[in-house]
């Protein structure tokens, strides 16, 4: 970036901004609210069909035949696919490098081969030419099982004589490598100093075990897609996820086919928060079709969604922490078991990393299993790993803090990382701003407000690291001065706003004046997919230095036109200007794309980037709530959300950001939770029974915007859209054990345990 | 020399539990193949899964990846977001 330094001073208050940090509607904005948006289900195709999916029924089987040949007569039945029209993928055919991908789990999780491994687990799919008869065939797949025992719990999953999902899985990362097969995929162990012997020095120790259920992402909006195969075995996918490309590569991996001869099309996405980072329907559409010679639609049912697509881990932690009775903390331990569903990879190792992260540790060691169990393949999750982690973390602070008789905050601050802080990863903080997520929170009115009988108070803090990665973008000039903004990363959380206000800021047009797009996987050049808090930070960075690209085509179009060095043009507010002379009239953007078939052509800046100095994130939540002691039903009163984001580049979807996470790790805390049956069949298939927060449940989430620029982003930004989630179970968990006076370390606190908690206590 | 820390469970299968290693080269690929000298199989090992810190900014893609002769290098997981 030749002018990054130039961008940092801006930050810095020596020029102020014109567009980023102003919130104007978003571009997409007014299709959603009146409906015209295009998502996954919206898409139809001549000649379309519909496809239907047979999952079983049992969380763990053998699966002894399938006959389809009832349903193959079926009139109307045009395709039928299983796990044995799909080609044979080498178990050590994996991904590697920036992260493990299994290409055979993926498999066996979008179809099962020989064995379905959880509720839910796709076994056949159907295509006929309505849902009716898809499903009516489905009804007719004669399926024969040997049910074999499921395994539901870490705890029951790691038991020395439980039922191995997978024969052959041997923990990665013992020494020696064990010798029997078990449920357990792999040990990660992290450690700074001496912890064991520090413990030795502290004055105060507490220590807890915590428990966390698994729960779902919760989007909206199913996963739905369209597969076209033409003739000539060309491929179209139109797909509801956060990555075009990524869909893609999955879909030629799994089908076996060239990434050139499939093009997948962005629809617009209705919340994914990590669980549209996989494929599940895609593959399968993409067979049905190619076996029919049909476009074939498929749309899960909520029921669908919740039993067979990515939840995320639930698990158990064990968390302790000594320090000084002045406060400060000499050493801590972590150690966890996630659940990673039926396939290896639960995030407990990104739990290890985050959990200790806000605090100054000289001394800390974090231990963590990833266990398989009888339930849906984990899928990310805002932060993937780390809420568990923080909650186990944040609750034993406040559990210190009441020891010591020292304010939670104080002590937190008194802690607290700051730039140069070794992380329990090993990596020294550049700069941060976790401490002034806390000095601010302890500054606001809800902290210093008193409270009622039955009422408490919790904080927690926590980190997310914030990735970069590869992006692209296209800055096209219209002829009238109008610009295009093309990338490939698809909007979740409103960043076409700010996409636009960014290539706004570098050209010095209207952001009006700006059409942001996201493009399909043949229009622009390969991106990584939406998340990990990395597209405002990382395409963002791809489309200034395209818009930056942009400006310098166009003064080199004014200097042609003035017949100067392109030196002496200088470029501010959309005008290019001479500076050598005052001859030649200054030439707006407009202007200027109106030459530009006299100057060379076409107007655009592109560029293709893999970012670098992603800025970590660091949040400081408060949250009241009050316990009704007859029920206990736990409402909470107000919540404030505090958070370093760098620089807000748009304001208002920063704040939906931080309010949106805040309001699913509340939900967290209290509500969800997967409810099984003793057999492995999930009980709460639906939004009536898996109980999300409504907005009838919240108080108004109260924002904090603390911005503490990231010198990695020309503009400063850092990401914003997981670190939110990461404090709300601790802080909701240590308001509750302040109000009811009983330390709460099992979620989901929901009202039949608080209840059971208190008559325990009586 | 570039100060190299392996992840424990790395070092205790390929480098006989030595996280800690002084290791000289201008990128990630001289250091890692240097490594690799000297216990066979780790290349591989690094290969999977792991992400790399120099000097305290994560590094997905870090083959190419240069150091100073002053670096702190750590091998990480990976990180994947939501």
């Amino acid at each position: 970036m030749g002018n990054e330094k130039d961008h940092l001073e801006a930050i810095e208050g020596k020029e102020k901004f014109r567009y980023i940090g102003t919130s104007p509607i978003r571009p997409d904005g007014v299709d959603k609210v009146t409906g015209r948006a295009n998502f996954g289900a919206d898409f139809t195709a001549n000649g379309m069909i519909h496809g239907r999916v047979v999952r079983s029924s049992h969380a763990h089987a053998k699966i002894k035949s399938i006959n389809i040949e009832k349903a193959l007569k079926m009139k109307g039945v045009k395709a039928i696919v299983t796990g044995q029209d799909f080609p044979k993928i080498d178990p050590s055919d994996k991904v590697v490098g920036e992260v493990v991908v299994s290409f055979y789990d993926m498999s066996q999780n979008v179809i099962a081969r020989d064995k379905v491994f959880y509720d839910g687990h796709a076994v056949a799919a159907v295509a006929a030419t309505s849902i009716k008869i898809a499903e009516e065939a489905a009804a007719l797949i004669e399926i024969e099982y040997e049910v074999l025992p499921a395994v539901m719990t870490v705890i029951d999953a790691m038991k020395k004589n439980a039922p191995v999902l997978h024969k052959g899985m041997k923990t990665e990362g013992m020494d020696p490598v064990p010798k029997r097969s078990s449920n357990v995929a792999s040990r990660a162990e992290l450690k700074l100093g001496n912890a064991a012997e520090a413990f030795k020095d502290a004055d105060v120790i507490v220590e807890r075990d915590y428990t966390a259920q698994t729960v779902h992402q919760g989007y909206i909006e199913p996963h739905a897609c369209v597969a076209e195969v033409s003739a000539d075995g060309m491929a179209t996918i139109w797909s509801s996820s956060q990555g075009q490309f990524m869909v893609r590569a999955f879909v030629a991996k799994l089908c076996a086919m060239n990434a050139s001869k499939i093009k997948v099309i962005p629809s617009e996405i209705g919340g994914g928060f990590g669980g549209k980072t996989k494929v599940y329907l895609e593959p399968l559409a993409l067979l049905l079709s190619r076996q029919s010679g049909r476009p074939v639609k498929m749309v899960m049912t909520r029921e669908e969604v919740l039993r067979a697509t990515g939840p995320t881990s639930g698990g158990h932690a064990r968390a302790k922490i000594g320090a000084k009775k002045d406060g400060t903390l000499v050493a801590a331990e972590l150690e966890m078991e996630y659940e990673a569903g039926a396939f290896a990879g639960s995030p407990v190792k990104l739990g290890c990393m985050t959990g200790f992260a806000p605090y100054n540790l000289k001394h800390v060691s974090c231990i963590g299993w990833d266990v398989v169990v009888n339930r849906p393949q984990a899928a990310a999750y805002r932060a993937p790993g780390a809420p568990v982690a923080a909650f186990a973390v944040e609750s034993a602070m406040d559990e210190l803090a009441d020891t010591l008789g020292i304010d939670p905050l104080e002590l937190r601050i008194k802690n607290a990382a700051v730039e140069g802080t070794q992380a329990p990863y090993g990596v020294k903080f550049p700069k941060i701003g976790c401490l002034e997520t806390l000095r601010q929170a302890k500054a606001t009115e809800h902290y210093n407000m008193p409270l009622g009988p039955n009422q408490g108070r919790g904080v927690a803090s926590g980190f997310w690291f914030n990735i970069g990665g590869q992006s692209s973008a296209s800055v096209m000039v219209n002829p009238d001065g109008t610009v295009i903004v093309a990338t490939g990363s698809p909007d979740i959380g409103g960043s076409r706003a700010s996409m636009a206000l960014m290539a706004a800021e570098v050209l010095g047009i209207d952001y009006d004046n700006i059409k942001p797009l996201v493009a399909d996987t043949e229009s622009v050049p390969f991106s990584d997919l939406t998340g990990g808090s990395r597209v405002t930070f990382a395409t963002g960075k791809a489309v200034v230095e395209a818009a930056e690209d942009a400006v310098n085509d166009m003064k080199r179009r004014a200097a042609k036109v003035w017949d100067v060095d392109i030196d002496q043009v200088e470029w501010k507010d959309g005008i290019a200007t001479c500076i050598e002379t005052d001859i030649h009239k200054p030439m707006t953007i407009a202007e200027i794309a109106a030459m530009a078939g006299k100057t060379g052509g076409a107007i655009s800046g592109k560029a293709n980037i893999n970012a670098k100095g992603a800025g970590a994130a660091f949040a400081t939540h408060i949250c009241d709530v009050e316990v009704d002691p007859e029920t206990g039903y736990v409402q909470v009163l107000r919540y404030t959300a505090v958070q370093d984001v760098g620089t807000a580049i748009h304001p208002a979807y920063v704040e939906g950001q931080m309010q949106g996470g805040a309001v699913q790790g509340i939900g967290w805390a209290l509500n969800e939770e997967y409810v099984y049956s003793k057999d492995g069949q999930l009980q709460n298939t639906g939004f009536l029974d898996y109980r999300v927060p409504v907005a009838s449940d919240m108080p108004m989430i109260d924002t904090v915007i603390v911005e503490v620029p990231n010198p990695g982003h020309p503009y400063g930004v850092r990401g914003v859209g997981e670190v939110p989630i990461v404090p709300p179970l601790g802080a909701v968990a240590n308001a509750v054990s302040h109000a009811i006076g009983i330390r709460m370390a099992d979620l989901p606190m929901s009202p039949p345990k608080i209840l059971a908690t208190i008559d325990a206590a009586d | 020399m570039a100060k190299v820390t392996l992840p424990i469970e790395v070092a205790r299968s390929h480098c006989h539990g030595e996280r800690g290693h002084d290791v000289s080269g201008s990128d990630i690929r001289e250091i890692v193949k240097k490594l690799e000298l000297q216990f066979p199989g780790l290349r591989e090992r690094l290969n999977q899964g792991l992400a790399v810190a120099i000097d305290g900014e994560i590094f997905q893609d870090w083959l190419l990846q240069e150091v100073e002769t002053d670096s702190e290098v750590y091998f990480l997981p990976a990180i994947e977001g939501g």
